[in-house]
């Protein structure tokens, strides 16, 4: 059986068949953002139970165990709950852009979702500035959780917001510089290019300690990316109640919880990608049947995300100066000689090729 | 107004945030007006009185078997420590001398009663700067000495355990071996917590000089426990007033000069050591006799002040009654560690981040009910 | 070099951290603590000594122990037990003796301090060990302890 993994390629075909091609390929990519909605709101639902369920093994609990076979309609059905709900919110808020911002952070995060490859030639949208786009896009979601903060008309918020800009900002760069120093090896910012290029071994082993360092500030800087613990300044349940979604509730609330873990399933994606080369097998044990290339995408994506959960259980808080210090002062000194090193090794040939 | 000088006009305002009573890191109703500027605390003013519930003036209306149940509604966290204060303070008035047993037993209860308070401080603790795994780490051996009590007391929290001249009834026959399993099991469990937590960089330099506290700040607001002993100040009610059977047992005062929070911190992990070693000192020689001794139906103090004061796993408890002869004390005032502890947040927490405040708080240890009675 | 040094320490410190939570969870099939609490009624069983709420045990003849001194009540910081009594002729002597109608117990406002049972000369009042007891209706709340037409116990004497 031969599936047709290229999707878009697909789709648009079957259209061109009774319709012009213009129209076609508009309908093709409305057909395939419905689709993308549709999948990754679910996964996005799936994720929260995996780490509800993570949680409680790290905490010597049960977890979610009622809703359906396990505990596995739970977060439906408490979606469905939020869907309900009645929505609240404080009596002088700024209504437009309070509504607003809940579009802001989901928005950004699913558009994010566009340019994985999740198996060969399995890809939306394989746009040449993949990894640019992918920096680009993750900075919007902050400004969703400003105007959030800003426009909810809540003192808590309001710090919360405040901590949110100062965060986001300082880690972008260190995000940034981080993937940027696998561009180094790969010479490609598009990511089915930067997949390619790791047949020749994944990227970590490629670049080894360069790579390895950057890997780890990636996932560091990654996780502060989400805001979630140790740097949920945010939202710092003992500092600030709910932080910037204070005044949320219901489905306004629903976007922005979904938002963090589609992020994070984003942040985890990339490092897949980037560092432990997408969906290649590992020594290509499965190079003959290209769709397995999912599982194996999917495969290293959660086994990241599962690390950022075990930090997210394990590691307390950082307070907000020390947020900064430890970007500024240590990541990025280390991040930028990291730079230099694996420029170093690229053009002396010193990369591991397999 | 004048455009001009409008820049000069500015006026800045103080940014208020109402901490409490409903907040997660107030650990109760306990109310919190911050003045903050950006990020830092500029002034903390606790606003108290929101589970008050005048102790003091219903134990005037008890009789002296009935203030004690009271007692266990005040600092519900080591309330075998407040039974035993009040149970102390009329043996005394009435010069009893309870049975060897009874002061054994007293002890061991309240040094588990210490554990299990310093237990669910660590959790806690942990969740208040944001590790939240603490909190049920700290949970699972709470849970065992508190089946401990309930199989001896028969409650888990507010026990009651304590009655003028002894004990309600004799401790359970697996008392000892309960005991004896947990001690060994928390053994093993302490060394975890200070991996997990504090030994932790990010825990480490969320504590170390914050909030400090000089031994001077901490005499003259009245600290005791271990909020005073983190500041080098040695008040150890259990080593200079030595009650029950305190005296027979040999341990070190947990005591550590940095006075921050820190320094807090790992005076009550010193302690979960100390008690566990006073546990194993008197677990197996507990002497065989009377639980209790036979009191007057009623009892009736003579006239005069009665004063004593015990170590609750917060600080000093005093007990203060004047009695008129007859069969309720005419007054009596609980001088509760938290509340003299809570008065020194303002000092410690000026000029440090909401992070910091959060932190610092938790190290107080506060229990409300304790503060407002 | 501490730059490094703490670097290196500091990442140490939190793999050791990273260890203890990761040990309890790849044991967490034996490890949860937690209890499954109403699907778990049939075994979970409260210790002997655990204050449930106060009760009069009846014997086969519908007779308690009660005699109607008044000692718990007495010793009741909160007024949760009330007695209703009056003196009637025990048949057996002929006299007149004080015999309760009802020993009315308030669980609502009982505060399980164990009082009660302590002062009961004798023991006509127990622990029991039933830890279900909110009710819909606070008036379901307030009990009376001895069962209709019951008697004391011969022989049950102050």
């Amino acid at each position: 059986m031969k599936i047709a993994l290229n999707i878009t390629k697909t789709i648009q075909d079957l259209l061109l068949g009774f319709m012009p091609e213009g129209t076609a390929s508009i309908l093709a990519m409305v057909i395939i953002a419905l689709i993308y909605l549709a999948i990754f709101s679910v996964a996005g639902l799936m994720l929260v139970l995996v780490e509800r369920k993570v949680a409680a093994w790290f905490q010597l609990r049960i977890g979610p165990n009622r809703v359906g076979p396990w505990g596995l309609l739970q977060t439906m059905a408490d979606a469905l709950k939020l869907v309900s709900k009645e929505l609240t919110g404080t009596v002088k808020a700024d209504m437009f852009l309070y509504n607003l911002a809940p579009y802001f952070v989901i928005v950004s995060s699913l558009m994010a979702l566009a340019v994985f490859p999740f198996t060969q030639e399995f890809q939306a949208f394989d746009i040449n500035i993949g990894i640019f786009f992918l920096i680009a896009i993750s900075s919007i979601g902050v400004i969703g959780i400003l105007l959030g903060g800003y426009a909810s008309n809540n003192k808590f918020a309001l710090i919360g917001a405040m901590r949110s800009g100062v965060q986001t900002i300082s880690y972008e760069l260190s995000v940034g510089l981080s993937l940027l120093t696998m561009i180094l090896i790969t010479g490609s910012l598009q990511l089915s290019e930067i997949v390619e290029v790791q047949k020749n071994g994944w990227l970590i082993v490629q670049g080894h300690i360069p790579a390895v360092i950057a890997f780890m500030i990636y996932m560091i800087a990654g996780t502060a990316e989400t805001n979630r613990a140790p740097f949920d300044m945010v939202e710092a349940e003992s500092e600030l109640g709910a932080g910037f979604h204070t005044e949320y509730s219901g489905m306004k609330f629903a976007y922005f919880f979904l938002a963090e873990f589609i992020n994070m399933f984003i942040i985890a994606a990339v490092a897949a990608t980037v560092f432990f080369g997408g969906w290649l097998s590992p020594f290509g044990i499965t190079d003959s049947i290209p769709w397995l290339g999912v599982f194996w995408f999917l495969g290293k994506t959660f086994a990241l995300v599962f690390l950022m959960m075990w930090f997210r259980w394990t590691f307390p808080r950082l307070r907000v100066d020390q947020l900064l210090t430890l970007e500024w002062k240590y990541l990025l000194p280390l991040n930028l000689l990291n730079i230099v090193l694996m420029a170093l090794i690229v053009w002396l040939g010193l990369t591991i090729q397999l | 107004m004048d455009t001009n000088s409008a820049n000069s006009n500015l006026k800045s305002e103080d940014y208020f945030i109402n901490m409490g009573p409903q907040h997660p890191a107030t650990h109760g109703v306990l109310r919190l007006l911050l003045t903050i500027d950006g990020e830092i605390i500029k002034k903390v003013e606790p606003d108290l009185g929101y589970i008050h519930r005048s102790i003091e003036k219903m134990c005037e209306r008890d009789s002296y078997q009935q203030i004690v149940h009271l007692t266990d509604r005040m600092d519900y966290l080591s309330s075998h420590i407040n039974n035993e204060a009040v149970c102390l303070t009329v043996e005394n008035a009435l010069e009893l001398e309870v049975p060897e047993r009874v002061k054994v037993i007293r002890t061991i209860i309240g040094e588990l009663t210490r554990i299990a308070s310093h237990c669910l401080w660590w959790g806690v603790m942990g969740m208040d700067v944001g590790a939240l795994t603490t909190y049920f780490y700290g949970f699972r051996d709470r849970e065992m000495i508190n089946d401990i009590f309930e199989e001896t007391c028969g409650a888990r929290l507010t026990m009651n355990y304590n009655i003028p001249g002894g004990l309600m009834f004799d401790i359970h026959p697996n008392f000892v071996k309960r005991t004896k399993d947990f001690v060994a099991h928390f053994k093993t469990k302490i060394p975890e917590y200070d991996k997990l937590l504090t030994n932790n960089v990010i825990f480490q330099k969320r504590m170390k000089g914050v909030g400090i506290l000089s031994k001077e700040d901490a005499i003259s607001f009245g600290a005791s426990g271990p909020v005073a002993r983190g500041s080098g100040y040695s008040c150890d009610v259990r080593k200079y007033h030595s009650y029950s059977a305190l005296d027979k047992v040999t341990f070190n005062e947990a005591l550590k000069s940095d006075g921050d929070s820190l320094a807090r911190y790992e005076v009550r992990i010193q302690e979960m050591w100390e008690s566990l070693s006073i546990i194993e000192q008197l677990i197996d020689n507990i002497p065989e006799g009377e639980h209790k001794i036979a009191t007057n139906a009623v009892i009736k103090l003579p006239k005069g002040e009665f004063y004593q004061k015990v170590e609750t796993a917060r600080g000093e408890l005093g007990v203060f009654i004047h009695s008129t002869g007859t069969k309720n004390p005419y007054r009596l005032k609980f001088r509760s560690p938290g509340f003299s502890n809570l008065s020194l947040l303002n000092h410690i927490a000026v000029g440090g981040k909401i992070g910091d405040l959060v932190a610092s708080m938790a190290t107080l240890d506060l229990v409300i009910p304790d503060i407002d009675r | 070099m501490s730059y490094f040094g703490d670097i290196y320490k500091g990442i140490k410190t939190l793999l050791s951290g990273m260890s203890v939570t990761g040990k309890v969870f790849l044991n967490n099939k034996n490890n949860a603590i937690t209890q499954q609490y109403p699907d778990n009624r049939e075994t979970l069983k409260m210790f002997d000594r655990f204050r449930g709420e106060v009760v009069m045990p009846h014997n086969e003849n519908n007779e308690h122990r009660c005699t109607g001194c008044q000692k718990c009540e007495i010793a009741c910081p909160n007024g949760t037990i009330e007695i209703i009594w009056d003196r009637q002729v025990d048949p057996e002597t002929g006299k007149k003796k004080k015999m309760i109608d009802q020993h009315i117990y308030h669980l609502g406002m009982c505060t399980m301090c164990g009082l009660c049972i302590e002062a009961c000369p004798t023991d006509a009042i127990l622990w029991a060990q039933n830890y279900e007891n909110s009710v819909f209706d606070r008036t379901s709340l307030t009990k009376v302890l001895n069962q209709p037409g019951s008697k004391i116990m011969p022989g049950v004497e102050d």
